[in-house]
């Protein structure tokens, strides 16, 4: 047969069709005006804010003769990562069920782990760009790190990994009005008393539990990565996370 | 394509009862059916969104629940509504879903046939409702693949453009593809399809051409509306009247139908009917069966079933 129409069917390549999904998927981020204030305007006004802050009402944030722009900036970033992983995502994830996009994806030869793979590689693009950021205007407040950049790395995988997860089960098992709720609560009180932006040692006794939170663990790391060194034990306990989530989220995950 | 048998319930509710269907290549196949009967559900199925309770579906030759991954490129599917990004603009969507495909149409070619090129950069959440539609369908078709299924392709769209619509479909057809669709105009399954299979209540209650269908060996219909609902007993009164060569329907509360061998005299004691009843028509039309009728029909006689 030839025409216009005749059928030449046949799916793209799975590395093609997952840099497709993550280019696609990071150009929407970036042009929503929402998630660009949870990925770049909120931790940039927590590092302004609580170094500034800080000066302004006398208050000594420094830790074990680190200056307080060098145990900020490592939670900040780490703050950056929960946002776009889990917030970002769930929001994201949510809307696309309920408007159809992932009915719509799933008749198009794109299988589960491509889609996945896309997601994920979106999430780090935006949190390459979200790291630029946060360390320049960080350098700017003269911020001078130690950076060991395997742990920054795993810090940034794993903690990617384990809140993508969570972010996922939220979006596949809630409706979207209450992901979106949910999704900014957590955000907002993890942020708060989950060890993100400030070290777990600040929160006495209580610190052990928050350690064994994702937030926790992936401060925890961020700060031991960008210290010159890599935290192993907290790098752990994201890996745990993320298999405890991916795995709560394949089996609950509703598509529709 | 063929489904043998096919079950599907929701609860306690069946929505489809041991349907039987075949799809031959190369057609256009029209599934009609009142608001319930099963179409989307049975699509559903054959596009691998639902395992079969009961029964089994092939499509290509394949099982869509279990050969999945193997048949998704080669159908193409478009959804009642939705299915994009609301942030996305109409090119970018499109375009989007070309790269996923290995041979995909020409993205600029597909949004010209479809009148979409003067809105390519509007985001989908501001396309118009018919707009969205179009995209739908450009979507199912931009992966070249060798079916297609559409549900209510036109719904919404002005005449002139479910013209273009229905073009498009026909020269999908020439160039080899097969379509399924799922529509509630009844005139666009009598233009369209080569074959048409009518659901109620998940199951399949006629089968044909549009021509078999609706010469179903009736020589004429006379349809009677009116402006009041039907005094009580008259449509019996008038079934008596005509005697037991026609075969009377009453269609809802204000329309009736008469099928058979219908003339003027029938025509002739229907007016007089009216008249005895204190009847007003609002129209009374003696006619050929078009596949409407042949559709109301058979749904309304399952209605008093």
């Amino acid at each position: 047969m030839t025409g216009t129409f005749a059928p030449a069917p046949g799916a793209a390549s799975p590395a093609r069709q997952v840099l497709t999904q993550a280019a696609m998927e990071a150009r929407l981020m970036l042009r929503n005006g929402e998630q660009l204030l949870l990925a770049v305007v909120i931790p940039l006004i927590v590092l302004v804010g609580a170094v500034r802050g800080a000066d302004a009402v006398g208050l000594d944030l420094s830790l074990d003769g680190q200056s307080p722009i060098d145990v900020l900036t490592p939670g900040v970033v780490a703050l950056a990562v929960m946002s776009t992983s889990f917030t970002s995502l769930a929001i994201a994830t949510g809307f696309e069920r309920r408007y159809g996009l992932l009915k719509r994806l799933g008749t198009a030869p794109l299988s589960r782990g491509a889609l996945l793979g896309g997601k994920v590689g979106a999430l780090l693009v935006v949190e390459l760009m979200q790291l630029a950021v946060i360390a320049v205007a960080a350098v700017l407040l003269d911020w001078s790190p130690a950076v060991d950049v395997v742990g920054v790395l795993l810090a940034t995988l794993l903690g990617t990994c384990a809140f993508a997860a969570l972010g996922l089960l939220v979006a596949g098992t809630l409706r979207a009005e209450a992901t979106l709720a949910l999704a900014n609560l957590v955000y907002l009180l993890l942020m708060a008393g989950g060890g993100v932006v400030v070290p777990v040692s600040a929160y006495g006794g209580f610190g052990d539990v928050v350690r064994w939170l994702p937030s926790g663990a992936l401060g925890e790391a961020m700060r031991t990565g960008f210290d010159g060194g890599i935290a192993w034990r907290d790098l752990a306990v994201l890996g745990v996370w993320a298999v405890v989530g991916s795995t709560a989220a394949a089996r609950w995950f509703r598509w529709e | 394509m063929s489904v043998d048998g096919l079950v599907m319930r929701y609860g306690d509710k069946t929505a489809v009862d041991g349907l039987s269907l075949e799809v031959e290549p190369h057609t256009i196949t029209a599934v009609l059916g009142p608001n319930g009967a099963g179409k989307t559900t049975t699509l559903e199925t054959c596009e691998g969104y639902r395992r079969p309770q009961a029964g089994s579906v092939r499509v290509l030759g394949l099982d869509p629940a279990r050969d999945r991954k193997a048949l998704l490129p080669r159908i193409g599917v478009m959804l009642q509504s939705g299915g994009a990004w609301s942030g996305a603009r109409a090119d970018e969507m499109l375009r989007h879903l070309a790269r996923l495909h290995a041979h995909p149409l020409d993205v600029g070619l597909l949004l010209d046939r479809l009148s979409l090129h003067d809105c390519g950069r509007t985001p989908y959440r501001r396309l118009s409702g018919g707009q969205q539609q179009r995209l739908g369908l450009a979507m199912a078709l931009v992966g070249r693949p060798e079916l297609v299924f559409v549900d209510e392709p036109t719904a919404g769209l002005d005449p002139q453009v479910r013209r273009e619509v229905w073009a498009l479909l026909d020269e999908l057809r020439g160039d080899g593809v097969t379509v399924v669709l799922t529509t509630h105009y009844l005139e666009e399954a009598e233009r369209l399809a080569d074959k048409v299979h009518i659901l109620d209540r998940g199951r399949l209650v006629a089968s044909g051409s549009p021509l078999e269908l609706t010469r179903g060996g009736t020589v004429a219909t006379v349809r009677l509306v009116v402006t009041q609902p039907f005094p009580p007993g008259a449509p019996e009164a008038l079934a008596a009247a005509l005697g037991d060569t026609t075969e009377l329907t009453v269609l809802d509360e204000l329309s009736l139908q008469v099928s058979g061998p219908a003339d003027g005299s029938t025509l002739a004691k229907v007016s007089r009917w009216c008249e005895d009843h204190d009847v007003l028509p609002e129209s009374l039309a003696l006619g050929q069966r078009n596949l409407e009728d042949v559709f109301l029909e058979l749904t309304a006689r399952e209605e008093g079933a």
